[in-house]
């Protein structure tokens, strides 16, 4: 099983948010980057495809600088055989111009299954995966909890509001992982030093101009709060005429 | 001139609420660039659209077929992208709910245009300026749209429906195809909860119940609060779902949903970054916890300081009292 999984570096969700100088991008001084907590569930899908099938490829495969090295070698180092950096000094803010660098990559790459997160934690556009589903073609399905694959055939489950979508499609396929979908493994100390010697391309990519600018980036406003209305179960009273009274949702 | 299309969303032929909130967003857009909205709707024969005028829309297109019943992505991709290139269209307007975070790339791709996901706020003014939160809502971006057609999810319960009465004329299709042998993938079932409770993502009351409440089945004091409630669901810290008490469905926060309900009521929950990210935009947050130090604290607008296990229980009296039920 011949298995892509497009990975991310993003902000560590732990990251307290500064806004950069320039008004439009964050400050990143001091800022840790990590592997997008989705694509961790991407990577694990791919090895357990892979270990599965007992033989094949795990390919990851990165848009965007240098940087983005280290979140490939994690990805090496949880198992992946070997890395693509397509490089570029700066990811577009529309989604479809980054698809179709990733789609570009992949076309012709002979994978059967082709896996992203679900989301990225920056942009949190939800979009990407799908999008090269379209563009390739391939059948999609996005942020999936489940999947089962045997004899070319896949059946997925997704989350929707009050119920789980079971979707039935045909190898080669594009998923995007939702969490629940498996439980990562943490890279060994034996697969950090392998992956210091796996391979890992890197491709200069030139991005199209997309049809979106960022005029404007700033925190959101902040929350009143913090009144106290009091101690124990006595304080239940006044919390109910706060709410019929104040703020009327009662 | 060109219009604005919203595409609505429907469940067993009935248009969902996200449907209303997305007309009201189209017709604020289509005010400050001109033109109409024109709504377009994929589903089984016999969807009930007649509330699409009195939200605005001018003209609806309702796309049918007897394998509709379901969301099956290509084909109801493929159903918008006929319509946005038969017509003249400045954007299209979609929920960005399960399906509308699926089906908006799909357009996007299909027309290889510029997809503004999970909108706030939409300025149009000449040209169109969009709110979207970034870094799970620590940021939120303008970002302004440079091409057309380009395409827009809005957040559920974000845009209040506003009513804004139209003369509104239908124009049914037929669609050609089903999920047929060319479908690359096909939505086969839906698997329902056991319960009949609301979704987190659409209730207007949500409580959610954290670490502090010791064990599984202690939930069941959350749950009588959420009955109580009525039109309310139960949410989950990760810490709960990751013990297996909660299913990840019920999930709030950055690696799960995103909630804006009229009331957030957090249980025991100390109010982790990741789990802040997925509620802080909730109209009203109240908070119970035995530590008065809790983060959550810091963004509920309502705390009471103590053992939940004593304030619960009088709550859901209180509660039921207060709605005479
Ligand atoms: C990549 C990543 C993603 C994450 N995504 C999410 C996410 O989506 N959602 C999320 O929620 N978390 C997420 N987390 C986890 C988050 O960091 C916290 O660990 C988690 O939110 C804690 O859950 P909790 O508040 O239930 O538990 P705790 O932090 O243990 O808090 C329990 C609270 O209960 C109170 N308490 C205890 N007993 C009582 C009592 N008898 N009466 C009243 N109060 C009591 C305590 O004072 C405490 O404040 C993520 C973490 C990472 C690293
Ligand atoms: N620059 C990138 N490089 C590699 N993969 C990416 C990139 N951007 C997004 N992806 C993939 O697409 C998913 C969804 O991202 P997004 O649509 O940006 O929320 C991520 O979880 C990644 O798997």
């Amino acid at each position: 099983m011949k298995v892509a999984v497009c990975i991310k570096r993003v902000p560590d969700t732990e990251t307290r948010i500064k806004i950069g100088s320039d008004g439009k991008s964050i400050d990143e001084t001091g800022v840790k980057f990590v592997l997008n907590p989705y694509d961790e569930y991407a990577v694990e899908e791919a090895l357990k495809l892979k270990e599965q099938s007992g033989s094949g490829e795990v390919v990851v495969i990165a848009l965007g600088s240098d940087t983005s090295q280290e979140t490939i070698r994690t990805a090496l180092a949880m198992g992946a055989d070997r890395g693509v950096l397509l490089k570029t000094d700066a990811v577009s803010l529309d989604p479809v111009v980054n698809a179709k660098a990733l789609a570009g990559e992949l076309e012709g790459g002979e994978y059967d299954v082709i896996l992203f997160g679900k989301l990225a934690m920056d942009d949190s556009s939800q979009a990407v995966g799908t999008m090269v589903a379209e563009l390739l073609g391939m059948p999609g399905v996005s942020a999936i909890s489940h999947l089962e694959v045997a004899d070319g055939k896949g059946k997925a489950e997704r989350e929707i509001e009050g119920g789980v979508e079971v979707v039935e499609f045909a190898l080669p396929a594009v998923l995007t992982a939702e969490k629940g979908l498996n439980e990562p493994r943490y890279p060994a100390l034996r697969g950090i030093m392998l992956a210091k010697k796996k391979p890992l391309d890197v491709k200069p990519v030139e991005l199209e101009e997309g049809g979106v600018t960022m005029s404007r980036l700033e925190l959101p406003p902040p929350r009143a709060g913090g009144r106290i209305l009091g101690e124990g179960p006595e304080a239940v009273p006044a919390l109910i005429e706060a709410l019929q009274t104040e703020v009327k949702v009662l | 001139m060109p219009g604005v299309l919203a595409v609505l969303e429907q469940r067993d032929g009935a248009l969902k609420k996200v449907s209303h909130e997305v007309l009201t967003a189209a017709c604020g857009l289509a005010s400050g660039i001109g033109g109409a909205v024109e709504a377009i709707v994929v589903g089984p024969p016999g969807i009930d659209t007649d509330s699409v005028g009195a939200f605005g829309g001018e003209k609806l297109f309702v796309v049918t077929h007897e394998d509709f019943k379901l969301y099956q992505p290509e084909p109801y991709a493929a159903a918008v992208v006929e319509r946005v290139k038969s017509g003249d269209y400045t954007a299209v307007v979609l929920g960005a709910t399960a399906m509308g975070k699926d089906l908006g790339p799909r357009i996007a791709a299909r027309l290889a245009c510029p997809l503004a996901a999970d909108a706030t706020a939409i300025e149009a003014n000449g040209g169109i300026k969009v709110t979207r939160p970034l870094y799970s809502g620590k940021a939120l971006s303008e970002l302004t749209i440079t091409s057309t057609p380009c395409v827009i999810s809005v957040r559920p319960n974000t845009f209040t429906a506003k009513e804004n009465a139209r003369e509104v004329s239908v124009e049914v299709i037929q669609a050609p195809d089903g999920p047929n042998a060319a479908v690359r993938a096909r939505t086969v079932v839906v698997k329902e909860p056991e319960t009949a409770r609301l979704d987190v993502a659409e209730a207007a009351v949500v409580v959610s119940g954290g670490r502090g409440l010791k064990e599984s089945e202690n939930f069941k004091l959350v749950e009588d609060l959420v009955d109580a409630f009525g039109n309310a669901a139960v949410g989950a810290s990760r810490a709960v779902v990751d013990a297996g008490w909660r299913p990840h469905s019920d999930q709030v926060g950055q690696t799960g949903k995103t909630v804006s309900p009229q009331l957030y009521v957090a249980i025991g929950i100390s109010g982790a970054i990741q789990h802040l990210a997925g509620m802080r935009t909730s109209r009203v947050i109240v908070a119970i916890n035995k530590d008065k130090e809790a983060p959550i604290f810091k963004v509920a607008d309502y705390g009471i300081v103590g053992d939940l296990f004593e304030i619960l229980p009088r709550l859901t009296e209180e509660v039921i009292k207060a709605r005479g039920t």
